[in-house]
């Protein structure tokens, strides 16, 4: 990797392995406008904002260039703010600039600049071609007419998730970014892991707002609105109020959901110990009859999604136990079927996810009894935001409030959940015979969480090696089934999650960068320290549960099957 | 030609390239050099061979000028726009056509299926300009007038074929 | 004949057989098959005469390998002639007859009299100023030419492999492959001088060298055979007419380079290119000129073709990888370079078709020699399209250096129907238009930079006083645009917003601010475009725009172009809804407007300049374009 010095500005600035330019002058300080670079996705130079003028006067993209020992640079000179201007004026013209009714205003990428760059009329006739809003995902809600074909979202796609459901149509200034023959998403292979939504500068990709449907209920009277929490939205919600990524606001979100008038708030954590129990079961007792394996883990809804669209065969080697979510769902409505009938109120179940694949799995006809999913409503980590700064409510200065019992306990194997590998060693932990403080910290040491697109590992259990591997992103779990099917790999557990990092990087999340996933993925490790017990198996109302509900009654409630007959 | 028939011939042609990704192009110029066009079907069928997104493989196709994804006429007229030929009065030759054929709007192909009707950046034939290609064969030196003359000299063969038959 | 190990005695040995066969090879008869007399009908003629000959009796043969000696009339398809104006066209050796404008139904005459008495018909002759030229050698066209590249087309069948040879073709390639190092193959082409023909002239030895260093490993060697530029056709004709330098030029690369594979990307609308490319590779294969350890040596080159399939953007270096990986032509940003990461990542030499073609002749004939073509700085020659409103058009060579004025009027003949020269755009649409201050500036990469302009692939459309250069600019905008990639946003929002500025100005309704905008646009695409198109893409604006900004005022601020009359629509007076008021008539401003009054009124649109006056003031509507 380079090292030296560069002048930025006339300003001596070191450099050392950054990979390109751009990072070098931000790391100077100096906030370069991009809309096309995003640091996790490969280079593609297109919004030509981040241009930069060298001694000899000529213009090249910052992203693209090289850090040279002795490269000097200007990156405000006149013409090139000229030039920004002038793109920005071009973007505009070609953008549905209906911004005060947008959704995507106060963070959308495209107005912030066009402000701080004072772009203050366009020159342009509005010639836009229009084109037609795509809301058939559960997931997403696609608006070309505010795309400005940076390329983020099809590279996304593509590169970390491997699924190519998006890409560039047509050329020129007929270029689009659709699916294959414009189709509308819910006719592609698309999973719903909303990564575009979560990359996109503008509002041309959105989760797909449901927060209409949450205010009916909670001020419907005849309704009980019962609410459950997912382990990465408590270290991301705060984001929007000040609070550092990574800091575990969940108490002042109890707090701030019953201000707005839910009537009962449960955390997931609760169903995940369920999910560990059974599936770590499920696991011993795949190993007591050989298989099949790999045992995949069946908590992400796009990997599930994933598996039946492109690769049915492996759909058996999915654990057959529900995500915590359904889980967590079917029991509450087992258990509130008999006070719904006392009190003449129905049970409206919303569940807050950092994940937008979870509203089309809520949706799955598995989950439907009656024709009623278990789950009412999915909300994402941004929906919940959106509807809190609706209310006005500062998160940050709220008081705490512990979530509802007996729902609203959990083991610290539940709460790493939220990040890769977390559901892994969850199972790990209850699987292990040792279940001494020293044992918890070796299987910690494993690395079965952490960074890194494929971990693996190995542990002895009754004798046996057990081979387990940890996977996120779906271009990297494609990567493990080809060498699976290739022979080349063998394992008897794998964790799938299909988003970077796992859930605390979700499509629904708050947009981050990998240094705000890596503070979530910290506070949840923090959370899991601090918990009162760190096994599944510990929860005592869990256990309980378990017990009384019986194999009949557990199996129906908390196992489902994904194989077409 | 049926429609399995016709993927059947498909799969053939990706085979010839050993399905190999990067004959991508190659391929669909060989199905719609056969077709005139690239089916859906063809396209998804491809992508699958191939191993690539259906969304690649049609992103590409809409790139490049010489696909068409719409089914053509069984003659293909191309007027020459290039810097020669439009120097020397192409437009009116193509406005000519379009009009002859009774093209409006987006469309390019007559409806009785006869004819499409396309521009081509230059054929490098400048030296004639300006020219026109009917199914590839080169006419030089067109007026607007000609070129309605050999359109109808097609559909008077076609429709005297057709009386026979 | 059974499949010999190809050494560098026997392929000496085959050169000398082959050589000896085309010296007692006298009579030929040549007809050209270049794409535009072929669109004439040159092979219906070609047909027709030699079944006419073999019908007398004369004995025929299509190949200088055939064995039946070498009194047999030769026949041959050749490349293109380059005076494509005069097509189709037959030439008759050895007495360098050449006929013009030849139909089928000439055949039977030039058989009897000139294939079997000699006698030349005067009717088939080139004309020129009441003088007939009876030998291509004479005609002004050719005379004042220098065919280096383009001097086998025309002459040579170019489906034929041994007569390549015979000319000394793969002597280069020879002498390359045992009597020079890599190094010593760059540092030859180096000081040769040879300049990249495809565009900026960047040094064709420098790039190869950058190749050669790299570290070792695989290596690309790609030709550039995507000649978009609408009004360029030098190198279909070289792939057409000579393909076997294209292969001699890329081995050479590749010996230098050390690559052991290339492409050729061939664009989509030259099916004729494409099917003498692949036979000469064929050819060249089987006889194992290509394949691997070429005549016993360790040194391996396999060679395939790539079709375009309809993207100008190609042209452009990255563009033209991605498309051969199979991908959309989008341009990537640089560095990497495509010399340290090209096709598939790998260190790729990249030239064009002209270039390659250079390459055999620099290194048979020694850097020298070619040096001493053309200008210092610019040496060899230049293979030029000449089009537009110029009486012979067609392709032509000259030594880089040569005066504008020189090439359309001592050879192009000046301007069409006696008209007067207006401007040349070279260079394509990301080239500039030179004007009458520049017909006496010598043309060589460096002169034309300093005016704004670029060589390009070398395509001159000549424009004639008529000629709007408003008109011309939109034009050039909108190919561009339509064939925007839309990867970078100056160039895919830009140019789409230049052409509707340009189109608004051509109908009379752009204002003066659209004149700056049209400037500060320009300004922006040209610096922040990604690719070498996107920032070419406004050149035809910029250069018009200094040379002929009257035209531009004449349609904002007159709203009247004396140029595009004729083109434009026409004013007409409907003769139910006239009443016969006069007003039109008082408002003409060109007393173009006659009527009674309370009659129909008609507007004489030979008078007529369009700007409207009478249509915004009729109260009953009655004036409506037509």
């Amino acid at each position: 990797m380079a090292k030296g010095f560069m002048i930025i500005d006339g300003q001596r600035v070191a450099f050392d392995g950054e990979k390109n330019v751009l990072a070098v002058i931000r790391k100077a300080g100096i906030e370069m406008p991009t809309f096309c670079y995003h640091s996790d996705l490969s280079t593609y130079g297109a919004c030509r904002m981040c241009l930069v003028e060298d001694e000899r006067g000529k213009l090249d993209s910052s992203c693209s260039m090289e850090p040279r020992d002795g490269l000097n640079i200007k990156t405000n000179s006149m013409r090139l703010l000229k030039h920004r201007r002038t793109i920005l004026e071009l973007m505009l013209a070609s953008h549905d600039c209906d911004c005060t009714v947008c959704p995507k205003s106060g963070r959308c990428r495209l107005q912030e600049l066009a402000q701080q760059f004072g772009v203050r009329r366009v020159r342009f006739k509005d010639t836009r071609q229009r084109h037609e809003i795509d809301d058939s995902s559960d997931c997403v809600w696609r608006d070309p007419n505010k795309c400005i074909l940076c390329g983020d979202c099809v590279r996304v796609c593509e590169e970390i998730q491997g699924m190519n459901i998006l890409d560039f149509v047509g050329r020129g200034a007929q270029m689009t970014v659709a699916p294959a023959f414009e189709r509308k998403l819910s006719e592609t292979h698309c999973v719903g892991c909303g990564q575009c939504a979560a990359v996109c500068t503008t509002g041309a990709i959105l989760v797909n707002n449901q927060i209409g449907k949450a205010w009916d209920a909670i001020h419907d009277p005849s309704k009980r609105v019962v609410v459950q929490i997912a382990p990465a939205v408590r270290v991301a919600v705060g984001e929007a109020f000040g609070i550092p990524a990574g800091e575990n606001s969940l108490d002042k979100f109890v707090t701030a959901l019953k201000l707005i008038g839910v009537d009962e708030v449960y955390d997931t954590i609760f169903g995940a110990d369920f999910t560990t129990v059974s599936e770590a079961e499920e696991f011993k007792q795949r190993l007591a009859n050989g298989g099949p394996f790999p045992m995949f883990t069946s908590c992400c809804p796009a990997w599930v999604k994933y598996l039946e669209y492109e690769n049915p065969k492996y759909l058996k080697n999915i654990s057959t136990c529900k995500s915590p979510m359904q889980m967590f769902a079917a029991i509450l409505r087992d258990q509130y079927a008999e006070k719904d009938q006392a009190d003449g109120r129905t049970t409206f179940h919303i569940a807050i996810m950092p994940c937008t694949a979870k509203k089309m799995e809520a949706n799955r006809d598995e989950f439907k009894h009656d024709g009623r999913p278990d789950v009412d409503l999915v909300l994402t980590t941004r929906e919940i935001i959106d509807m809190l700064r609706e209310t006005g409510i500062k998160l940050g200065e709220l008081e705490l409030e512990s979530p509802d019992l007996p729902f609203g306990m959990g083991s610290g194997a539940s709460m790493i959940y939220g990040t890769s590998g977390g559901v892994a060693e969850s199972v790990v932990r209850y699987c292990v015979p040792d279940k001494s403080k020293n044992a918890l910290r070796e299987i910690e040491f494993m690395g079965l969480r952490g960074d890194g697109c494929i971990k693996e590992a190995t542990l002895e259990l009754d004798g046996q090696e057990i081979r387990l591997a940890v996977v996120n992103g779906l271009g990297n779990a494609r990567k493990l089934l080809r060498d699976i099917d290739e022979g080349k790999a063998f394992y008897h557990l794998i964790e799938v999650m299909t988003c970077q990092g796992g859930c605390v990087g979700g499509g629904g999340q708050p947009q981050s960068l990998r240094v705000t996933k890596q503070e979530r993925r910290d506070g949840l490790a923090r959370a899991d320290h601090s918990a009162p017990f760190k096994r599944a198996e510990r929860n005592p109302v869990v256990m309980q549960m378990l017990e009384e509900m019986g194999e009949e009654k557990a199996h129906r409630l908390l196992h489902v099957s994904y194989v077409k007959e | 030609m049926g429609k399995q028939d016709v993927l059947k011939r498909v799969e053939e042609i990706v085979d010839s390239y050993d399905c190999r990704r990067e004959a991508l192009i190659a391929i669909m110029q060989d199905i719609q050099n056969e077709y005139k066009y690239l089916s859906t079907e063809a396209l998804e069928l491809v992508a699958d061979k191939l191993g690539v997104g259906v969304a690649k493989v049609y992103s590409v196709a809409t790139f490049y000028e010489n696909f068409s994804l719409e089914a053509k006429g069984k003659y293909i007229v191309k007027v020459c726009c290039g810097t020669a030929c439009h120097v020397r009065k192409s437009q009116p030759i193509y406005d000519g056509l379009r009009e002859y054929l009774g093209l409006s709007g987006k469309q390019k192909t007559s409806s009785d299926a006869l004819f499409t009707l396309e521009t081509v950046a230059c054929l490098g034939a400048c030296g004639l300009s300006p020219v026109m290609t009917i199914n590839d064969e080169v006419h030089p030196k067109m007026t607007p007038e000609s070129a309605i003359e050999l359109l109808e000299k097609l559909r008077a063969k076609e429709e005297a074929s057709h009386a026979e038959a | 004949m059974p499949k010999r190990k190809l050494t560098r005695e026997r392929l000496d040995a085959l050169r000398l057989e082959a050589k000896t066969l085309l010296a007692a090879n006298t009579r030929e008869v040549l007809i050209c098959a270049g794409t535009g007399c072929i669109a004439g009908g040159s092979l219906n003629i070609y047909d027709a005469v030699k079944q006419l000959c073999e019908e007398k009796g004369l004995k025929t043969r299509v190949s200088l390998k055939q064995e039946d000696g070498g009194n047999a009339l030769h026949f041959k398809k050749t490349g293109c002639h380059g005076f494509c104006e005069m097509g189709p066209l037959l030439q008759i050796e050895p007495d360098g007859i050449l006929y013009t404008h030849v139909k089928v139904e000439d055949a039977a005459e030039i058989v009897e009299r000139t294939i079997m008495k000699g006698e030349v018909i005067d009717r088939l002759l080139y004309t020129l100023d009441g003088k007939t030229y009876p030998k291509d050698s004479e005609i002004p066209f050719y005379k004042l030419q220098k065919r280096l590249v383009l001097e086998n087309c025309g002459y040579t069948d170019a489906e034929d492999l041994t007569e390549y040879i015979a000319r000394d073709g793969y002597v280069a390639f020879e002498k390359a492959l045992f009597e020079m190092t890599d190094e010593g193959i760059c540092k030859e082409i180096l000081d040769s001088g040879l300049r990249g023909r495809g565009g900026a002239g960047f040094p064709t030895g420098r790039k190869w060298d950058s190749v050669r260093k790299q570290p070792k490993g695989k290596k690309y060697v790609v030709c550039n055979g995507d000649e978009g530029d609408p009004g360029a056709f030098m190198d279909r004709s070289i792939m057409e007419g000579n393909p076997h330098s294209i292969i001699e030029g890329m081995l050479i690369a590749a010996l230098a380079a050390g690559s052991d594979e290339g492409y050729i990307y061939v664009r989509a609308e030259y099916p004729l290119a494409v099917d003498r490319l692949r036979t000469a590779i064929e050819k060249a294969e089987k006889l194992g000129l290509l394949g691997d350890n070429i005549m016993g040596t360790p040194f391996s080159f396999h060679l395939h073709i790539n079709r375009g399939a309809g993207a100008f953007v190609c042209g452009e270096g990255s563009a033209l990888t991605a498309s051969i990986e199979g991908k959309r032509g989008m341009p990537r940003v640089k560095p990497p370079r495509t010399v340290e990461h090209g096709l598939w990542g790998q260190p790729t030499v990249l030239n064009n078709v002209e270039t390659y073609a250079n390459v055999p002749l620099i290194i048979r004939k020694g850097a020298g020699w070619f040096r001493s073509i053309g200008t210092e700085k610019s040496s060899g020659t230049k293979a030029f399209a000449l089009t537009g409103n110029v009486v012979n058009t067609g392709l032509i060579e000259v030594p880089m250096g040569t005066t504008l004025r020189e090439i359309i009027y001592d050879i192009g003949g000046g301007i069409k129907d006696g008209k007067k020269f207006k401007a040349v755009q070279i260079g394509g649409p990301a080239g500039g238009c030179l004007t009458e201050e520049h017909l006496d500036m010598p043309l060589d990469f460096d002169s034309l930079k300093s005016v704004g302009a670029i060589i390009g692939s070398g395509g001159l459309v000549v424009m004639d006083e008529d000629t709007c250069m408003v008109e011309t600019a939109r034009f050039f905008m909108s190919f561009t645009q339509n064939e925007s990639c839309g990867k970078c946003v100056p160039c895919r929002e830009g140019t789409k917003r230049m052409l509707e500025i340009l189109t608004r100005i051509v109908n009379n309704e752009g204002t003066m601010d659209d004149l700056d905008l049209l400037e500060s646009l320009s300004a922006t695409i040209s610096e922040a475009a990604l690719c070498g198109l996107g920032q070419a893409a406004c050149n035809p604006v910029i250069s018009t725009l200094k040379y002929f900004r009257d035209e531009y005022l004449a349609h904002v601020v007159d709203k009247h172009c004396p140029h595009c009359n004729g083109r434009k629509v026409q004013l007409v007076i409907d003769p139910k809804l006239c009443r016969g008021c006069g007003k039109c008539r008082k408002n003409c401003p060109m007393e173009a407007i006659s009527g009674e009054i309370r009659q129909p009124h008609t507007i004489d649109t030979e008078k007529c300049i369009k700007c409207g006056a009478c249509w915004s003031n009729c109260p009953f509507g009655a004036i409506r374009e037509e």
